[in-house]
């Protein structure tokens, strides 16, 4: 548990955004997606210049680009959707290859695979940067409720453990001879389900409650807090991408 | 296997329609909260984490749905209120959808607000009325408890999936006319089985905790005490 607080998507690494504050590299990355998405979807280029802003970001965080597209493969239900829109769609139609295809729908799809893609990218390039546990504490900087960003750390923290004893549960259910591929054989699983909720349960009852004992009152530790916050300099970092996003995003609007 | 994205992503919803459901989701949320903190004391904090965690986890874990080419995953709302409250639960729910949409990309950022309001939001009332209704008029066993977690849980998908289609009808990137009726029958049919899945899991899960904690359960807590639960507790919980 040493190593503990990283989470699947996080890539170790030392650099300059890895080291940015984790309540700017949120908030940089709300803003961005916020004007990708109000960008018209006509502005083709804009969406170019977005996506050489990731992988800008993406290069500076010494991410490789397969390591991004692989895992934004996520997004496969709304490709489907999007490429199921143009046949969907209403109003003009143009013929494609002898396929009638719905402007309305192309222009559609474009804008879901578009935006949808420049998101999960965004949205990846921030957990491969960010431990979880930074992750509440920028929450917590940026004045999220403490109810919330209570719930959160104890989601995150016990999420590995559950993941690992769900695990072991499955491994144990197979090598018992059980394989549930089929829904009448959900039975099984449900059970499993039942018991894991238990575990976790009892065990977090304890840890709670010797955290207690250890002084915690329901926040973060003062340091922890303090230590670390957004600097002027790393808020201006933020504030360019931003700029940069917001920039483009009202070009779009006026050149066309 | 490769995890699938389930939750709404940006660009699927124009921009207005996702801002005016950020703002309905901020203010559920505003309602949750106040209402919520009532509720979280000492050993409720850590069960609602844990509820959370437990959402997120059982969402990794795809069930197949008769072949391993179509899958769900839980969506857990009304399992959490039954176990934590409704507005402690929809709060679980809202985080889950928080912590996935920033760091596993999973739901778009500008749309947590349409998100929130579908899952957390919908999706818990809907399953929570249906637990507040029908452990009134079902027999208060565990067979009783069983169904009314099954039928919840498959009201509160279904609930939650209506609520992306009326979003889409209001604020879809395309215009689909009539074909948003062939939307609706095409979510209401995957959901379905998402829905018999989730009110199995349910079903479970809370009978497991009532039988062996019945002091955990929320739904249970709540109920007015006319006779004796004759819920059967095994003699000296785990404390």
């Amino acid at each position: 548990m040493g190593a503990g607080h990283a989470h699947g998507l996080y890539l170790d690494r030392d650099t300059a955004v890895h080291r940015l504050a984790p309540e700017v590299k949120i908030v940089a990355l709300v803003v961005f997606t916020v004007a990708v998405v109000i960008t018209r979807r006509e502005v083709f280029w804009a969406f170019g210049a977005y996506a050489v802003l990731v992988i800008g970001a993406a290069a500076l965080a010494r991410v490789p680009l397969r390591w991004l597209l692989t895992r934004s493969l996520i997004e496969l239900p709304f490709v489907v959707l999007a490429l199921a829109l143009p046949f969907l769609g209403q109003g003009e139609r143009v013929t494609w290859l002898g396929l009638s295809l719905s402007v309305e729908g192309l222009y559609g799809g474009w804008n879901i695979l578009a935006k949808g893609t420049l998101g999960v990218l965004a949205s990846l390039l921030l957990a491969a940067t960010t431990t979880t546990r930074d992750l509440v504490l920028g929450l917590d900087r940026l004045h999220c409720p403490q109810v919330l960003t209570q719930i959160a750390t104890f989601m995150l923290r016990y999420l590995e453990v559950l993941g690992d004893e769900a695990r072991r549960m499955r491994i144990a259910r197979i090598s018992r001879g059980d394989d549930p591929r089929f829904l009448w054989q959900l039975k099984g699983f449900a059970a499993g389900v039942g018991a894991l909720f238990l575990r976790a349960f009892e065990r977090g009852e304890r840890v709670y409650l010797a955290m207690l004992s250890r002084g915690y009152s329901g926040r973060m530790p003062e340091a922890w807090r303090t230590d670390g916050a957004a600097t002027a300099s790393q808020w201006v970092a933020a504030v360019g991408v931003a700029v940069v996003g917001g920039a483009i995003a009202t070009a779009a609007f006026v050149i066309r | 296997m490769q995890n699938l994205a389930m939750h709404i992503a940006n660009g699927i919803i124009d921009g207005p329609v996702a801002a005016a459901f950020g703002a309905v989701a901020l203010f559920g949320l505003a309602i949750c909260l106040a209402r919520g903190r009532g509720d979280l004391d000492d050993r409720l904090a850590p069960l609602a984490g844990l509820v959370a965690a437990f959402i997120f986890a059982v969402q990794m874990l795809n069930f197949p749905i008769f072949t391993a080419a179509v899958s769900g995953h839980l969506l857990g709302g009304t399992l959490a209120a039954i176990l934590v409250g409704p507005w402690v639960g929809a709060l679980c729910v809202s985080v889950v959808l928080i912590v996935q949409a920033l760091v596993f990309a999973d739901g778009g950022v500008t749309a947590l607000g349409l998100n929130i309001t579908n899952m957390a939001l919908i999706g818990t009332a809907a399953g929570y009325l249906m637990v507040v209704l029908l452990l009134r008029v079902l027999p208060r066993t565990n067979t009783g408890l069983a169904v009314t977690a099954f039928v919840a849980a498959l009201v509160g998908v279904l609930a939650a999936s209506m609520g992306f289609v009326a979003e889409f009808a209001l604020g879809g990137a395309v215009d689909l006319g009539n074909s948003i009726s062939i939307l609706a029958g095409t979510m209401a049919g995957t959901h379905l089985f998402i829905g018999i899945g989730e009110g199995l899991i349910t079903a479970v899960t809370v009978l497991a905790v009532a039988r062996t904690r019945p002091d955990l359960v929320y739904a249970l807590r709540k109920l007015p005490a006319k006779t004796p639960a004759k819920l059967v507790v095994p003699a000296g919980g785990v404390t």
